[in-house]
């Protein structure tokens, strides 16, 4: 049985159909743009992300290269794309400690489907783990030959050698050469070394790449972007979803085209007001059959109504260890479906060219969405490019390219370019949710806090670290599939945060039953020493023990392990979240800074999780499209948090963008039980809706 | 109905057709295309909008154009504070597309309270919103700033 820490959700939420078919990038036409250098391509070999999703997961020719210039300019092409997780400095970082160079002279190309080499998407924390080292053993490939030429340029043995700061230098120091001038002139190209040495990252804090542009407003995100000519685009949206276009009925504006083709009605003008004006100005006859199912508790029965039977994954004998315990428990958590909500709306712009289409957007999925507009309209890959500015987030929220096909959509009837920047309620209303979920937990433990059963369904929203590291002899765990009401994608972390929301006020509760302290209860139940060691450092930094309204929690997911201590406190009944301490290792540390900046940011964007963000909907509508109306943290929401990094350099360094997230709810639901004696079971956490203890 | 409106922006008088009642954020991307102002919403919830209006922080997304006539408009393009050194240094951003509209609101802040405390820095930066969740970074950067200009 593979061991379950390798165990990788699919990623069943990606919304993604496997393009029909590709166009590899043709080698030579891309030697012929570079010029003369040095040039190293990957032979891939499945060593990227390949996450299980039919054809795409199959080995592409080449997923990176990296092009040392003549005049010593390092440049890396990556399809992997930049949403705030700072990968373009990480990345950088890589390639700069291989080749002894500074940092600032390594430049990344990104997420450009004319310019770099086929990619999945940048999702499920993988670029840390599996694009950084193909990056290292690129750069490492390149020093390797870098320290030839010199060693034959001077005819010395280059073990004589040293290389620094982008130069080379004979040891006797008698000569000394800069990348740029050892490649003048030459066209040479290497293929990675599968076995050349590469080094631990130095978890050396590096500042953000183009952090300049941003706080001067040069940054340029897909928004931002103008074209010759160009129009401003809107889409008619139905009136709910589900409902089907019948007719449409617009008038005749000047310099506006409409669009009407099956269900898809939209308008370019040439600006956005007028374009808003014609969009108002479009009468449409709609059919309507919305789902009858509704947020709230209603929602949660169709969960179970609509559910896939499954056995699920099962160790010894529930039945065996429910009848051998002293303390019996069976309780039910939900998790309600929320919105991404990046503050970039999806947004593209789009340009056709005789037979060939341009389009700019922000998306997670650059080929993903490549291959949705090759299937929109009907023509081969290798027409069309997208390019991806650094874009203003995703949270898992921008993989599909449904903004991309409607820009293009328009700017073909309009034979010009057309930009498309969804509005805040398109965005809440017509991306995809965070998926809801019914959580059931059933257990037992003796009365020495062994945990000897372990019952364990998730209803519809996910799998994702649903298996968790307690050592139980007896148990079963299943995910069913439900027909969920509302469109679901993945959300950074995917169901970890509600798997480990249920698993960990379970264990809370466990602990409260056996009347042991909620620490000593886990560690009596886990073994792993990876998750014992955060677990440990969390709980030395907070102080555990001492204070009212403390609550612990910890876990496991994408080679990350978390944990997390938090104080609370209760005013007018409304949670207030005073303090966050939370210990993460995902092996060697790349960049601490960088690492704390994404741990905070995850702990504040789940502070909307655990307390406030929930989507409410109706009649297939959405009934909170707004900020005004549906709550994300601000400043005063803000506890004071600290992240404490566990660095092991002795161990491959994994992502780190999702796994902190997952942490806060349940070590907040369990404060507020330490606190008041609530147990709160669904996430949001209200404790006006809670029944008493 | 569009017309020629004058605006000064970044202390340089602007000429530029728009309908007076259209939002200043549009007026300013699509017709004087600075895009440092972001729109987020569209309700003056975010706050990625912000921009100066005679030194005072207001929500463009929602302010017709007419109302900046006569008055000095600043952007974040037009922005040279010891701020933005300090969301550098603090690396107070991730995505950095709620970045100008937090500087401008910060620059406004540390004009009228050159030294803020923690809780007058949350309350008056609490219509803007970061949803990588740097806020911490950010009251860390408007710190820092404040300290160095002290």
């Amino acid at each position: 049985m593979p061991d379950e820490r390798e165990r990788i959700e699919p990623e069943r939420y990606e919304l993604a159909a496997a393009p029909a078919y590709r166009f590899s990038v043709d080698r030579r036409d891309f030697l012929g743009l570079l010029g003369g250098g040095l040039l190293v391509v990957f032979s891939a070999g499945g060593q990227e992300s390949g996450r299980g999703r039919g054809r795409e997961s199959l080995p592409q020719d080449l997923n990176a290269w990296l092009h040392v210039g003549e005049h010593g300019s390092v440049t890396i092409y990556t399809g992997k794309t930049e949403v705030g997780q700072n990968i373009r400095t990480s990345l950088s970082q890589a390639a700069a400690e291989e080749l002894h160079c500074p940092s600032g002279a390594v430049k990344l190309v990104m997420a450009d489907t004319a310019l770099t080499p086929f990619d999945m998407g940048t999702f499920g924390s993988r670029t840390t783990p599996t694009m950084a080292p193909q990056i290292r053993r690129a750069a490492a490939t390149a020093r390797e030959a870098l320290l030839d030429l010199a060693a034959e340029k001077w005819n010395v043995d280059r073990a004589k050698l040293a290389i620094a700061d982008g130069r080379i230098t004979r040891a006797d120091g008698a000569e000394s050469i800069g990348f740029g001038e050892l490649t003048k002139g030459q066209k040479l190209t290497k293929t990675i070394a599968r076995d050349v040495a590469v080094a631990r990252p130095l978890c050396q804090s590096a500042p953000k790449v183009a952090a300049r542009d941003i706080v001067t407003g040069q940054h340029k995100y897909t928004p931002d972007l103008t074209r010759p000519g160009m129009l401003h685009g809107r889409v008619l949206r139905p009136p709910a979803f589900g409902a089907t276009l019948l007719t449409l009925d617009a008038p005749t504006l000047p310099g506006v085209t409409v669009v009407h083709e099956k269900n898809f009605a939209g308008v370019a003008a040439p600006d956005a007001r007028s374009a808003a004006d014609a969009l108002r100005q479009l009468k449409a006859e709609w059919n309507r059959q919305p789902s009858a199912v509704t947020s709230g508790a209603d929602l949660y029965d169709s969960f179970k109504k609509t559910a896939e039977k499954g056995e699920g994954d099962v160790r010894g004998s529930v039945a065996d260890g429910m009848a051998s315990a002293g303390v019996k428990l069976l309780a039910t958590y939900t998790v309600a479906y929320i919105a991404h909500a990046p503050l970039e709306p999806r947004a593209a712009l789009a340009e056709w060219d005789g037979g060939k289409l341009t389009v700019w957007t922000g998306t997670q999925r650059p080929f993903g969405v490549r291959g949705e507009l090759a299937e929109a309209f009907g023509i081969p890959e290798d027409r069309i490019r997208v390019i991806v500015p650094d874009t203003g987030s995703g949270y898992g929220g921008k993989h599909s390219g449904e903004c991309a096909v409607e820009a293009a959509r328009l700017a073909k009837a309009a034979g010009k370019p057309v930009k498309l920047v969804w509005t805040r309620e398109e965005e809440f209303t017509w991306a995809y949710f965070r998926p809801a979920g019914v959580i059931e937990v059933s257990s037992g433990a003796g009365l020495d806090g062994a945990i000897t059963a372990w019952e364990f369904h998730n209803y519809n929203s996910g799998g994702s670290a649903i298996q968790g590291l307690y050592d139980i002899p007896n148990r079963r765990i299943a995910f069913h599939q439900t027909q969920s009401p509302l469109r679901q994608g993945s959300y950074r972390g995917l169901a970890a945060t509600a798997n480990h929301f249920a698993r960990e006020v379970h264990i809370d509760e466990l602990a409260h039953a056996v009347k042991m302290d909620p620490l000593e209860f886990r560690m009596k139940n886990l073994k792993d020493p990876r998750l014992r060691a955060v677990l440990q450092a969390a709980v030395d930094r907070f102080g555990w023990g001492k204070g009212k309204g403390i609550g612990m929690s910890c876990g496991f997911e994408k080679g990350g392990y978390i944990a997390t201590c938090a104080q609370v406190a209760v005013e007018d009944s409304r949670i207030r979240i005073l303090r966050v301490v939370e210990a993460f290792e995902c092996g060697a540390v790349v960049n601490p800074n960088h690492l704390k900046n994404q741990i905070e940011g995850a702990i504040s964007m789940a502070v909307g999780g655990a307390l406030f963000e929930q989507i409410q909907f109706r009649g297939g509508q959405i009934l909170n499209p707004r900020f005004s109306l549906y709550r994300v943290p601000r400043f005063s929401d803000i506890p004071e948090i600290e992240a404490v990094l566990v660095d092991r350099p002795d161990l491959p360094s994994a992502g780190s963008g999702e796994t902190p997230i997952v942490g806060l709810a349940p070590a907040v639901s369990n404060a507020v039980f330490n606190l008041n004696g609530t147990r709160l079971r669904s996430m949001p956490l209200d404790l006006s809706a809670a029944p008493s203890a | 109905m569009p017309g020629i409106i004058e605006l000064t922006v970044n202390g340089t008088r602007r000429r530029v057709e728009a309908d007076p009642e259209a939002s200043l954020l549009s007026v300013l991307r699509d017709g004087l295309e600075l895009t440092g102002a972001k729109y987020g919403c569209g309700e003056g919830q975010c706050g990625a909008c912000t921009v100066l209006l005679d030194g005072q922080p207001v929500r463009s997304c929602i302010l017709p154009v007419r109302a900046a006539v006569g008055k000095q408009v600043t952007t974040i393009e037009g922005i040279h504070h010891p701020l933005q050194d300090a969301f550098v240094a603090e690396d107070a951003m991730q995505c950095g597309y709620c970045t100008a509209g937090m500087i401008v609101s910060g620059v406004a802040l540390l004009k009228k309270n050159p030294n803020p405390s923690r809780d007058e820095i949350v309350r008056h930066m609490n219509g803007n919103i970061c949803r990588c969740g740097t806020y911490l970074r950010i009251i860390a950067a408007v710190r820092k700033a404040a300290q160095s200009h002290a």
